[in-house]
């Protein structure tokens, strides 16, 4: 792993007008994000996680303060393609083939056929998908068009992903599952993940640094940095370094009000 | 009484019965085109029956059979009426009037002034009785088929103008916030996302016009026509009091209303296979 | 909404332009050729002034439609033979006649669908092929017919208004009957409700906005077919007969003022549906 910051934030604020008066769902936010890193937003709704992933996406924009993506603004990053973000909710065209779904932003992108072709299929091996790529994303199951989904966000080869809640809806066992797949897919890629999750063991059990918000304003209380090792197995929960890091996030949340 | 009726009366009790039974037992697609056959039959022998027990005059409503056997001893006429009425006046105004209306919906996308502007007063001039410009546009366009042509052309502007204006806001916010992380340009997202995500709306508007053509060029023919075409016949034949010929007409125009339509079913079909309505999964 | 009425005030205000640009074209030819015979040329504000005030245009100005209808609106008698009103009630009363009875029926034939299978599977299919059919197609029939056994005047058209309006009605409220997801009617089951119940507390509620769109449609439907049966008896009154006698004798604006009387009329009724809608579903919370 090399020390370079691929993700910069200083003092980013979002502030939006509502009837209700101002909401601040970004205040006064600084963080650093070194390649390879698996950075896990976790907090209550109004946290601001999201919007954090959105404003890196340039989905968003903020209202005051920087934002650096591997040098440049988040527009220009976008531009250049440096990302992928894989949505809650799989988003796949239900028109489209599984694999016509994984060409769609390689068609944007212009890239050649044959090439287009190389890439979905490698990327369907390494979500297990290789045998649905003719079939339609409703003859599949929640957990298999979420891992269609990430295959997507994998075929351009951008060196950061960007999850936004991504297991959200789907039931415990597919989401351990799940877990393990993406954690083998970091390791083999050596991406840079940032993944925004409501769930403190899924949080713990995925990254190398654990950013904790809380709401009302949306800003940062704690960035733990996990000092589990790298291969994890599932059982990995049940260990008392497992459980210490999940007892200092589940702090950082209550300092942050987030269970009133 | 006559025996006829009284056979006819017990047929239409049985064939409700049956279909009792039908509806209660456990329903196959096949099991489900009998009731409805079975009404229409019994329906036509009733009339039929009806007819000769109560000595109604033709000129009042003629038999079935009476106009069965006008259909097939007129089928050049009515050919030549089909023609004029569905092939000149109606079809050319259907494709006309809807890619005009697909054209403007596509400039009203790109240009979001216009389609703050329009969605509103296309909605209420599709309310509107837009057959009453018929005499006009007959004035303008000759007694011909032109002019039916362009009465169909309005009619069907407006309705689809609105469906597929309402089409192309369909798409999701996550598909759309999908293409803006691709950087695709509007171009791209329009052509790979919102035209396929508008399909079903656009199939909706394509539907509702298909009806509308038909009616507004046999409608717009009462107006004035050449001594031909489906809605002159119907006219002139009512005069006439040859009730026959006349439902010998509307049997075409009803065929002609339903194939039209049952096309464009097929068609949807096959481009919308995807929706959840095509699936079976939704009601 | 707000955002709407600048565009919309743009647009109508460019569709009125452009229509008073047509005019000039349209009924230029006619102004030549008058010119012509007369041995004079015409200047071009000429042109304009004479295309824009004949007695039998091409294309009637909106001033001059405005002023033909004002003109036999509020300068006539109710009770004249010219009168838009009095050609507007004629029309107005078949369409609501027609429509009141079409609706009535509709919702009852809605009703027995829903209950009872042997229907739902019979006549369902029917109504809704008759939709693809141009049932608009039988009014001269439906006219005469009726008239021979001795029924004319309103009841011909308001009988062309009732099925015009009647299968919309049919189709929609079926769909609304039938909206209650499955989960909703279980829940009534373990109520014990009766399906009068159900009907009453479930059903009838969840199809009104499924009612008020059917009724709009209607509506407009109603109208149209009240209309189109005043052509065949003759074009005595009622603005179809209007519009039919003015395309006899070449009257062009008494064709337009006819016609944006019956606009007017439309929009007003699908207008009135709207805010009664609208309130229906504050009182009822309805979120659309």
């Amino acid at each position: 792993m090399t020390d370079e910051t691929v993700i910069s934030a200083k003092s980013l604020d979002l502030t939006f007008q509502t009837d209700d008066g101002p909401v601040h769902a970004l205040k006064d936010v600084n963080l650093d994000i070194t390649k390879g890193d698996f950075i896990s937003f976790i907090g209550p709704s109004g946290c601001g996680k999201t919007t954090f992933l959105r404003v890196m996406a340039d989905l968003d924009q903020p209202t005051d303060g920087t934002i650096t993506i591997n040098g440049v603004s988040p527009k220009a990053a976008r531009e250049s393609r440096a990302y992928g973000y894989v949505f809650q909710s799989a988003g796949l065209y239900p028109w489209r083939t599984i694999g016509k779904n994984i060409r769609l932003p390689l068609e944007i992108m212009g890239i050649s056929k044959s090439e287009q072709k190389e890439r979905v299929e490698k990327v369907l091996k390494l979500v297990e998908l290789e045998d649905f790529e003719k079939k339609f994303p409703w003859q599949l199951s929640g957990g298999m068009q979420q891992r269609a989904s990430i295959a997507r966000a994998l075929a351009f080869d951008a060196d950061i992903l960007l999850m936004d809640e991504p297991f959200g809806a789907l039931d415990e066992i597919v989401r351990d599952y799940l877990n393990e797949q993406l954690l083998k897919l970091w390791h083999s890629t050596e991406k840079t993940i940032c993944f925004v999750t409501h769930s403190i063991p899924e949080a713990v059990y995925l990254s190398t640094k654990i950013v904790v918000m809380s709401p009302r304003p949306g800003r940062i209380i704690d960035i733990i940095e996990s000092d589990l090792p790298d291969k994890r197995p599932l059982e990995i929960r049940d260990t008392k370094e497992f459980i210490d890091i999940a007892q200092r996030v589940r702090e950082g949340l209550r300092a942050g009000h987030s269970y009133e | 009484m006559n025996s006829f009726f009284l056979i006819s009366i017990i047929f239409w009790i049985a064939a409700w019965i049956i279909n009792i039974f039908i509806g209660q037992s456990a329903l196959t697609k096949t099991k489900m085109v009998l009731p409805p056959i079975l009404f229409g039959v019994s329906l036509l022998l009733v009339w039929e029956a009806s007819i000769s027990a109560f000595d109604v005059s033709p000129v009042i409503l003629p038999a079935p059979s009476l106009v069965f056997v006008k259909l097939i001893s007129s089928v050049p006429i009515l050919w030549v009426d089909f023609v004029q009425t569905f092939v000149k006046g109606a079809l050319s105004g259907y494709i006309f009037g809807c890619s005009a209306a697909f054209v403007v919906a596509l400039l009203a996308d790109r240009f979001k002034f216009l389609e703050r502007g329009l969605l509103p007063i296309g909605t209420f001039m599709a309310a509107l009785p837009i057959i009453g410009t018929a005499p006009i546009l007959v004035r303008w366009f000759g007694f011909d088929w032109e002019s039916k042509s362009a009465v169909v052309t309005v009619m069907v502007f407006f309705p689809m103008l609105i469906n597929t204006i309402q089409g192309l806001q369909m798409s999701d916010k996550i598909h759309r916030d999908l293409m803006q992380t691709y950087n695709a340009t509007s171009f791209q997202t329009l052509i790979k996302l919102r035209l396929a995500a508008a399909m079903p709306f656009i199939f909706n508007g394509l539907k509702i016009c298909s009806t509308l053509a038909l009616i507004g060029a046999i409608v717009a023919e009462f107006f004035g026509s050449p001594i031909k075409g489906i809605g002159f016949r119907i006219s002139t034949e009512v005069g006439r009091f040859a009730l026959d010929m006349v439902w010998a007409e509307i049997t075409i125009a009803a065929i002609t209303g339903s194939l039209f339509y049952g096309g464009i079913v097929l068609l949807e079909k096959v481009v919308t296979f995807w929706h959840p309505s095509q699936r079976g999964r939704s009601e | 909404m707000n955002k709407a009425v600048l565009p919309v005030i743009t647009i109508s205000t460019f569709i009125v332009l452009i229509w008073y640009s047509f005019s000039i074209v349209l009924n230029s030819s006619w102004a030549l050729d008058k010119a012509e015979r007369n041995g004079q040329k015409l200047s071009f504000s000429e042109l304009v002034h004479d295309t824009w005030s004949q007695k039998k245009p091409k294309l009637p100005t909106p001033h001059q439609v405005g002023y033909e209808m004002y003109k036999t609106i509020f300068d006539k008698k109710v009770t004249s033979k010219r009168s838009l009103v009095y050609h507007g009630w004629i029309t107005l009363s078949a369409t609501l006649a027609g429509f009141m009875l079409g609706t009535l029926l509709g919702i009852l034939l809605a009703l027995a669908i829903v209950h009872d299978k042997a229907t739902d599977l019979s006549v369902m299919p029917w109504i809704i092929t008759s939709q693809t059919i141009p049932i608009l197609a039988l009014a001269p029939m439906i006219i005469v017919v009726l008239s021979s056994i001795g029924f004319t005047g309103l009841l011909p058209k308001a009988v062309i208004s009732m099925y015009l309006s009647f299968f919309p009605i049919v189709v929609g409220m079926v769909k609304g009957l039938r909206s209650p997801d499955l989960l909703e009617i279980d829940q009534m089951k373990t109520w014990s409700a009766s399906r009068f119940q159900i009907l009453i507390k479930l059903r009838l509620p969840k199809s009104i906005p499924f009612l008020f769109t059917s009724l709009k449609l209607g509506m407009a439907a109603s109208l149209v077919g009240a209309i189109v049966g005043e052509l065949p008896s003759g074009a005595i009154a009622g603005l179809g007969a209007r519009m039919l006698s003015g395309s006899y004798y070449g009257q062009t604006i008494q064709i337009w003022s006819a016609l944006f009387t019956a606009a007017i009329l439309a929009a007003s009724l699908v207008g009135l549906i709207s805010i009664i809608q609208a309130f229906v579903f504050k009182r009822m919370m309805v979120v659309q």
